[in-house]
C-alpha cells in the first residue's frame, strides 16, 4: 500500500517535470569563429529572448580543424543541430553525403536572398539549397590613404595609374605591395582581385564554364601575365612573404597597397584603430570602363539532417536568415551580409563594397572549380607560384590548370 | 606441465591490456585504411568495391601520379641528405665526444636539447627566423654576405633543403649520442692493441671502430628511413598542408593527409585515394622495418 502512494507520487512529479523538461529544449551549434564566440554569444542571446525555453550551446573549432571535426561527427551520428558550413565545393561534400537538411521548406526566406550568393550555399548535384548564407567577400585593393595624402596621389581607375602610383610610392621609400606569394591562396586572391577586367570577367566565366573556351584562352594568359608587371613593386624576396607578413606591412603603415578581400576590414582596424585605409576596385586597362570584382558566398548556416529537433533548428535558422542578425554582422563583425535589406548605415565601408557589387563576377576558381581534386584553386595556387617566382611563363600556368581541371570536368573532356 | 599453462596465462593477462591497445590503435586503423582503399567513395560515403582501382590511380593516372612521384622523390632527398648530412655529423660528433675533447660534456648536452624540443615549436621559430626580414637574413646582411640572403622558404629550388636543415639542427644530437655510446662500448684491449702496433687515430677509427659500431650505424640508418617516410610535421609548420611553393616542399605524408581529409583553401577530400596512399607508406615504412631486422640479426652473428 505505502509503495503504491510512494508510485502515485513519483508519477505525479514526472508528470509535472515533462512539461517543463520539453519547454527546455537545447539546441547545439558549432562554427569555426573561435575569436567571434563571444559576439555570437551576445546575438543568440536575442534569439533565446524571443524564443523563451530555447536555449543554444555554441562550440568552435580552429577554422583549420573544423571540417575534419564536423565530417567525423557527423559521420559518427552525432554532431550539432546548427552548423556553420563552408559554401561550394565544401557544402557539396557534406550535402552529398546526406549529413545536410534541404532548407527550402524550413527557411522560407531564402528566396529573397542574391542568386550570386545563395549559388553557394546549392549544391551543384541536385540544385536544392543546404544553407542560410551569411556574408559574401569581395576581392579588391586597399590603400593606405595617409600615405596617398602625403604623395598627393589619386585613387587609381586604369591599371597603367596603378604601376604609376606603385612606382610613386617606391620612390618615396615606401612599400609600394605588401602582397608576398609564400601562401599560395594570397596568389589566388591577387588574381581573383586584378585579373577579371583583363579576361573579360562574366563573358569568359560563362564560356568557360560551359566548355565554350579553355583556360589557355589568350584572355585569361594576358590576363594573368599582367601580375608579374607587379614584381617590381612587391617586397624584397616576395616568394618568402608569408600571409602574416603582409598583413603586419599593412597594418604598420609600411606597405601603401593590400591586395586582398573585404574580410580584411575587421582585422586590420582592430590592428591598428589609427589606420586610414579605403579600397579600391581592381584597376582596368581604358578608363571609364566598369570595374569587376570577383565575390563568392563566404559560407553558410546549415541544419543536421540528423538532428532530433529539426523543428527548433528551423526556428534558429530563420532566425539567422533574418534582418537581426545581417545588422549583427555589418555592426558587430564587419561582414558584408548575406541577408537582404541589412542596415549598411552603420559603416560606410560595407556601403562601399556593396557598391563595388554593382559590377560583380564570380571568384573564378572557387566558385566554378573547387569540386573535384585537383580543384581549380589548388593548379592555380601552385602554378602562379611558379609564375612570380620566375620558373614558368603565364602560358605555362594555364595550360597546367586547363590539363588539371580537363581530367574531371566534364565539357572540357568534349575538346 | 599444469606450472606451464599457468604461467602462459599469467603471460597472457599482463600482455592482454597492452595488445588491446595496439589492435585498437595501431592495428584496427590500418585494416580500416587497406579496406576504404579498396572502395569508390562520393563524399564521404563509401560506395562500392573497386579492388584495387586506387591504388592504380596513384600510380598511373594523371594528376595523382605527378603529384605522388613528386612528393616520394621528395621524401628521397629527406633520406639521402639525412645521411649524408645528420647521420654523417653525428658520427663525427660522437667520435670527437668519445675523444673526451674540451668541455665534452657540456657540448653534449647543448647538442643534445633540441632533441627535445616540440617538433611544432620548431617549425614555427624556424619559420620566423628564416622569413625574408628573419634573424637569418639579417645575420647574413650583418656579417656582410647580402648576396646570400634568400626567401629560404619560399624559393622553390632551396624551401626542401631549408626544412631538412631546420629538422638536422633539431634531431643531430640523437644520432651523436648514439654513436658516442657506441664507440664509448668499443673494448679498451682492442684500441690499446691498435695504438700499440702504432696506428694512427685515422686508421683506428676506419678499421677498427668503425666496423664495431655497425650495429648502432645501422638502426640509426632505419630510423633515418622511417622517419623520411613520415615526414609530415615539419612541412605542416613551415610550408603548409600543400607543399607549398608550387608542390616542392610535398611529401607522402602531406600528400596523404590534403587528399585523404581535404585542405581548407583548395581541396575537397578523396578518402579512397587517400587510404590508398595512406597503405602505400605503411608498406613503404614495413619493407624498410623487415629489410632492417633482416641486416641487423645478421651483423650481429658477426659480431
Amino acid at each position: 500500500m505505502k509503495k503504491a502512494k510512494w508510485l502515485f507520487a513519483l508519477a505525479i512529479a514526472v508528470l509535472m517535470a515533462l512539461p517543463l523538461a520539453a519547454q527546455k529544449t537545447e539546441l547545439t551549434f558549432w562554427t569555426w569563429r573561435p575569436e567571434d564566440t563571444e559576439k555570437y554569444e551576445k546575438l543568440l542571446a536575442t534569439f533565446e529572448k524571443q524564443n523563451p525555453g530555447i536555449t543554444v550551446k555554441i562550440s568552435a573549432f580552429k577554422n583549420t580543424e573544423y571540417n575534419t571535426i564536423l565530417s567525423a561527427a557527423l559521420s559518427g551520428g552525432s554532431g550539432p543541430d546548427v552548423f556553420q558550413s563552408r559554401a561550394y565545393g565544401g557544402l557539396e561534400t557534406f550535402a552529398q553525403s546526406g549529413y545536410m537538411e534541404s532548407l527550402e521548406k524550413w527557411v522560407p526566406e531564402l528566396k529573397n536572398f542574391n542568386k550570386d550568393v545563395l549559388r553557394g550555399a546549392t549544391s551543384v548535384k541536385d540544385g536544392k539549397v543546404y544553407g542560410v548564407p551569411f556574408a559574401s567577400q569581395t576581392l579588391f585593393v586597399f590603400y593606405n590613404k595617409q600615405i596617398y595624402k602625403e604623395l598627393g596621389l589619386k585613387v587609381p581607375e586604369t591599371w597603367d595609374e596603378f604601376l604609376a602610383n606603385c612606382a610613386a610610392v617606391k620612390k618615396a621609400g615606401y612599400q609600394p605591395l605588401a602582397n608576398g606569394g609564400k601562401e599560395g591562396w594570397t596568389l589566388e586572391v591577387m588574381m581573383g582581385s586584378l585579373c577579371p577586367n583583363f579576361y573579360g570577367a562574366n563573358d569568359f566565366y560563362d564560356a568557360v564554364v560551359a566548355g565554350k573556351t579553355t583556360f589557355q584562352d589568350p584572355r585569361f594568359v594576358s590576363a594573368i601575365a599582367k601580375l608579374k608587371e607587379l614584381t617590381p613593386y612587391m617586397p624584397d624576396l616576395y616568394m618568402g612573404v608569408s600571409y602574416t607578413d603582409m598583413q603586419s606591412a599593412f597594418i604598420n603603415e609600411t606597405a601603401a597597397h593590400f591586395i586582398g578581400g573585404s574580410f580584411e576590414a575587421g582585422y586590420f582596424a582592430s590592428q591598428n584603430p589609427k589606420l586610414d585605409f579605403d579600397v579600391f576596385p581592381g584597376p582596368t586597362a581604358k578608363k571609364g570602363d566598369p570595374h569587376y570584382v570577383s565575390i563568392y558566398a563566404d559560407g553558410n548556416f546549415s541544419m543536421n539532417a540528423a538532428s532530433k529537433q529539426k523543428e527548433t533548428a528551423a526556428k534558429l535558422l530563420k532566425f539567422f536568415a533574418g534582418k537581426e542578425t545581417g545588422d549583427f554582422f555589418i555592426r558587430e563583425l564587419q561582414q558584408v551580409s548575406a541577408v537582404p535589406g541589412a542596415d549598411t548605415s552603420a559603416s560606410p565601408y560595407i556601403t562601399k563594397v556593396l557598391s563595388f557589387q554593382k559590377y560583380s563576377t564570380p571568384y573564378i576558381f572557387l566558385v566554378g572549380f573547387r569540386y573535384n581534386q585537383p580543384t581549380g584553386s589548388t593548379l592555380i595556387q601552385a602554378a602562379l607560384q611558379g609564375f612570380l617566382a620566375g620558373k614558368i611563363d603565364a602560358a605555362e600556368v594555364c595550360k597546367q590548370v586547363q590539363e588539371g581541371i580537363a581530367t574531371y570536368y566534364e565539357p572540357f573532356k568534349k575538346k | 606441465m599444469n606450472k606451464r599453462t599457468a604461467e602462459r596465462r599469467w603471460i597472457l593477462f599482463f600482455i592482454s591490456p597492452a595488445l588491446a591497445v595496439v589492435f585498437v590503435i595501431i592495428l584496427l586503423p590500418l585494416f580500416m585504411s587497406l579496406f576504404n582503399s579498396l572502395f569508390s567513395w562520393k563524399q564521404l560515403i563509401r560506395q562500392d568495391f573497386i579492388g584495387l582501382e586506387n591504388f592504380r590511380k596513384v600510380f598511373f593516372t594523371e594528376p595523382y601520379k605527378t603529384r605522388f612521384f613528386n612528393a616520394l622523390k621528395n621524401n628521397g632527398l629527406w633520406f639521402i641528405i639525412t645521411m649524408l648530412i645528420q647521420n654523417v655529423g653525428g658520427l663525427l660528433i660522437g667520435y670527437f665526444l668519445s675523444r673526451r675533447v674540451w668541455a665534452h660534456e657540456f657540448y653534449k648536452r647543448v647538442i643534445f636539447i633540441p632533441v627535445l624540443f616540440s617538433i611544432v615549436a620548431v617549425g614555427f621559430l624556424w619559420s620566423l627566423y628564416l622569413r625574408p626580414n628573419g634573424l637569418v637574413n639579417g645575420f647574413l646582411k650583418i656579417v656582410g654576405l647580402p648576396q646570400l640572403t634568400r626567401a629560404w622558404l619560399g624559393d622553390e629550388s632551396i624551401a626542401t633543403f631549408s626544412i631538412i636543415f631546420v629538422n638536422i639542427w633539431r634531431w643531430i644530437g640523437f644520432p651523436s649520442l648514439v654513436f658516442l655510446a657506441a664507440i664509448d662500448n668499443v673494448p679498451m684491449d682492442c684500441l690499446e692493441a691498435a695504438w700499440l702496433d702504432g696506428a694512427t687515430d685515422r686508421r683506428v677509427f676506419f678499421k677498427v671502430i668503425l666496423p664495431l659500431i655497425v650495429p648502432s650505424i645501422l638502426i640509426i640508418t632505419v630510423l633515418t628511413i622511417i622517419g623520411s617516410l613520415n615526414v609530415f610535421e615539419q612541412i605542416y609548420t613551415m610550408a603548409g598542408l600543400d607543399g607549398a611553393p608550387n608542390f616542392s616542399t610535398d611529401t607522402i605524408g602531406t600528400l596523404f593527409y590534403r587528399t585523404a581529409f581535404g585542405s581548407v583553401d583548395s581541396g575537397n577530400p578523396e578518402i579512397g585515394i587517400g587510404s590508398a596512399i595512406g597503405v602505400i607508406i605503411y608498406l613503404l615504412t614495413f619493407l624498410a622495418s623487415v629489410a632492417s631486422i633482416v641486416g641487423l640479426g645478421k651483423k650481429e652473428v658477426e659480431l
